[in-house]
């Protein structure tokens, strides 16, 4: 366990891209079937056997004979997609996730990068504490941070008292904002080392150059260090974009601190208010489009940007 | 803390000497404080968790939030582990149960499969690789509810098998593991010892699996991560407050606080002794799992 960490990407830009060439003449099948097999077979069982059967599910309907009648699971085509497009709820929950997303996203990411490119920039001194400081809370999970801010809210226990009884965090206008602040309060530091580790990752050289032009630190950090780790930032959006649309465990804790919160609040917990009821059909349509969203709106992202780094 | 003393061997400090005059005191200044405006609003929170956890139920709204009373934090302690028979105690164990058996499972598994797609050649290679990918975009909580039902038809919910079997997949992980077993297992290297006469396998967990560590440890840390925060599998899956994970317990504590008003100090410092694990984890991964993080990105 001693040995010495490899800076992944100054061994890439030496090698290319070259690396994987076949070798001609020699198969090995063996190796690659135990090497692949067991993660291939469990990702099968876990992953596309569940969606195939969410898709099965969602398109079954349950009749009855009569009022009185036994349930029965009969094939319905797209009945409860239908279902799906007429649910207020359900579409009230997409909407306010996606304006969560579109403030809380970007304000979370300028912040990361603004963290790490002062980690990066000469002119901060104690780099190794505020590294750490920051990303602490990366280890506090959603739930835990959820309750903690939920006391710091409260206008009773919170040490903010006079803040908390001016401001009410947990009212029906601000109690989205409450959250996407608990999710900024995680999630800066994990992202601020992703994109703080690509900046490592630019050979000094580069910097010569430009400092040679005369260019001052907010100029190379605009000009060279940002364009040079945007695949960093995309990464992070990307993931930031699946999670805004996840949201689950820190809405349904503020549940016990503010009424404000319904049980429909994110597309999540529709999901599983609807599974509860039960109706398992249309929690599966549920989670089939939500899915779905979640991959356009991550891959349109990704083209997205990778036409404008073009 | 070997994290904190490690610093990159070429850094923009290289070029302080030649900065110009306006880059002086006054930035200096600026970035100190905005880094420490932050730092406070980082700390804070988890100051104040610390503190709330060593007052008795009395004085956590009589005294100042932010400092000390009288000293309880070990009675607290007591009894909270007391509490229920010591079901606290069972939840902080079956997290590390799910969090650690999945997640080692995890990396093992997906370090290989990634290993398989760095290193051979083979038919539907790519397509293992983007249905993989494809997964990555995949949410876990749209998994959540097939697996229940799935789950359900061979009566395998609510036990532990439900939430530690669906753990130890991770496509990140394949994606991360192909990328940096690409770039740091020399193909020359793998051929020395095949001419050695070693056996593929023989030569994977013998010599590749050792320059792959920075990314194993990455691989698992996440995967860690990922399976102690995860909220809606043990939501769906599990009934019986013996096999909750330990964030599961406290949000169902969390939910009976007003029936039950002294579960409070109980939260609270369930909730402090809760994130401990994953600190030692991070600290003393730290300065391995660092070297891993770029990979993914860089792409």
């Amino acid at each position: 366990m001693t040995t010495d960490v490899v800076d992944p990407t100054a061994q890439r830009s030496r090698r290319g891209r070259s690396v994987q060439k076949p070798r001609r003449g020699q198969t090995h099948r063996s190796a690659v079937a135990f090497f692949a097999a067991p993660f291939g077979v469990l990702f099968l069982l876990f992953y596309l056997v569940p969606i195939g059967y969410a898709v099965w599910q969602s398109l079954l309907v349950v009749e009855r004979d009569g009022t009185y009648g036994a349930p029965q699971e009969v094939f319905g085509w797209f009945a409860q997609y239908a279902l799906v497009l007429q649910n207020a709820p359900f579409w009230e929950s997409v909407l306010r996730v996606l304006l969560f997303g579109v403030v809380q996203v970007p304000v979370m990411l300028g912040l990361a990068l603004l963290f790490a490119l002062l980690l990066d920039s000469p002119v901060l001194k104690g780099r190794k504490f505020f590294r750490l400081a920051f990303f602490a809370p990366y280890a506090v999970p959603g739930v835990i941070a959820a309750i903690m801010w939920g006391f710091l809210y409260s206008p009773n226990l919170s040490p903010f008292t006079d803040v908390t009884r001016a401001i009410d965090f947990l009212s029906p206008e601000l109690v989205l904002w409450s959250i996407a602040n608990v999710v900024t309060w995680v999630f800066v530091g994990y992202n601020m080392l992703i994109i703080y580790s690509a900046l490592l990752a630019i050979p000094s050289e580069v910097y010569e150059a430009a400092r040679l032009d005369g260019a001052g630190q907010i100029r190379i950090a605009w000009s060279i260090k940002i364009p040079m780790v945007a695949p960093a930032i995309v990464l992070t959006a990307i993931f930031s974009i699946i999670g805004t649309l996840q949201l689950l465990a820190e809405p349904q804790v503020f549940r016990s601190f503010s009424s404000a919160v319904s049980s429909t609040f994110t597309p999540n917990m529709t999901v599983y208010a609807t599974n509860s009821i039960p109706n398992i059909n249309l929690a599966a349509a549920f989670s089939v489009v939500l899915a779905l969203a979640t991959f356009v709106l991550s891959f349109t992202f990704l083209k997205i940007t990778q036409r404008k780094a073009d | 803390m070997s994290f904190l003393t490690r610093t990159k061997g070429a850094t923009a400090d290289d070029l302080v000497t030649g900065k110009g005059p306006k880059e002086g005191i006054l930035s200096r200044g600026a970035a100190l404080l905005i880094m420490c405006v932050f730092t406070l609003y980082f700390l804070v929170p988890i100051w104040w968790l610390f503190i709330a956890s060593t007052k008795d139920r009395g004085q956590l709204l009589t005294t100042p939030s932010l400092w000390f009373a009288d000293f309880n934090l070990f009675n607290n302690i007591k009894d909270l582990l007391d509490y229920n028979d010591g079901i606290y105690v069972r939840w902080l164990g079956n997290s590390l149960l799910y969090a650690g058996v999945g997640a080692v499972l995890a990396t093992i598994l997906a370090s290989m499969c990634g290993y398989a797609l760095a290193k051979y050649s083979f038919r539907g290679r790519e397509l293992l690789f983007n249905v993989v990918l494809g997964g990555v975009l995949v949410p876990a909580t749209a998994l959540a509810l097939p697996l229940f039902l799935l789950f359900s038809q061979v009566n395998l919910t609510n036990t532990i098998w439900a939430v530690l079997l669906p753990s130890i997949v991770s496509p990140f992980g394949v994606y991360l593991s192909r990328i940096y077993a690409a770039s740091s297992v020399p193909d020359e290297l793998i051929e020395a010892a095949r001419l050695d006469g070693a056996g593929e396998v023989r030569t994977f967990f013998t010599v590749s699996i050792r320059l792959m560590v920075p990314a194993l440890v990455t691989v698992f840390l996440f995967q860690f991560v990922t399976i102690w925060n995860n909220f809606f599998l043990p939501l769906i899956m599990l009934r019986s407050q013996e096999l909750f994970p330990v964030t599961y317990g406290l949000y169902t504590w969390n939910t009976q606080l007003n029936q039950i008003p002294e579960l409070r100090t109980y939260v609270l410092v369930g909730s402090l002794l809760s994130i401990i694990p994953l600190i030692i984890a991070f600290l003393l991964l730290q300065r391995f799992w660092r070297g891993g993080l770029g990979a993914g990105s860089v792409k």
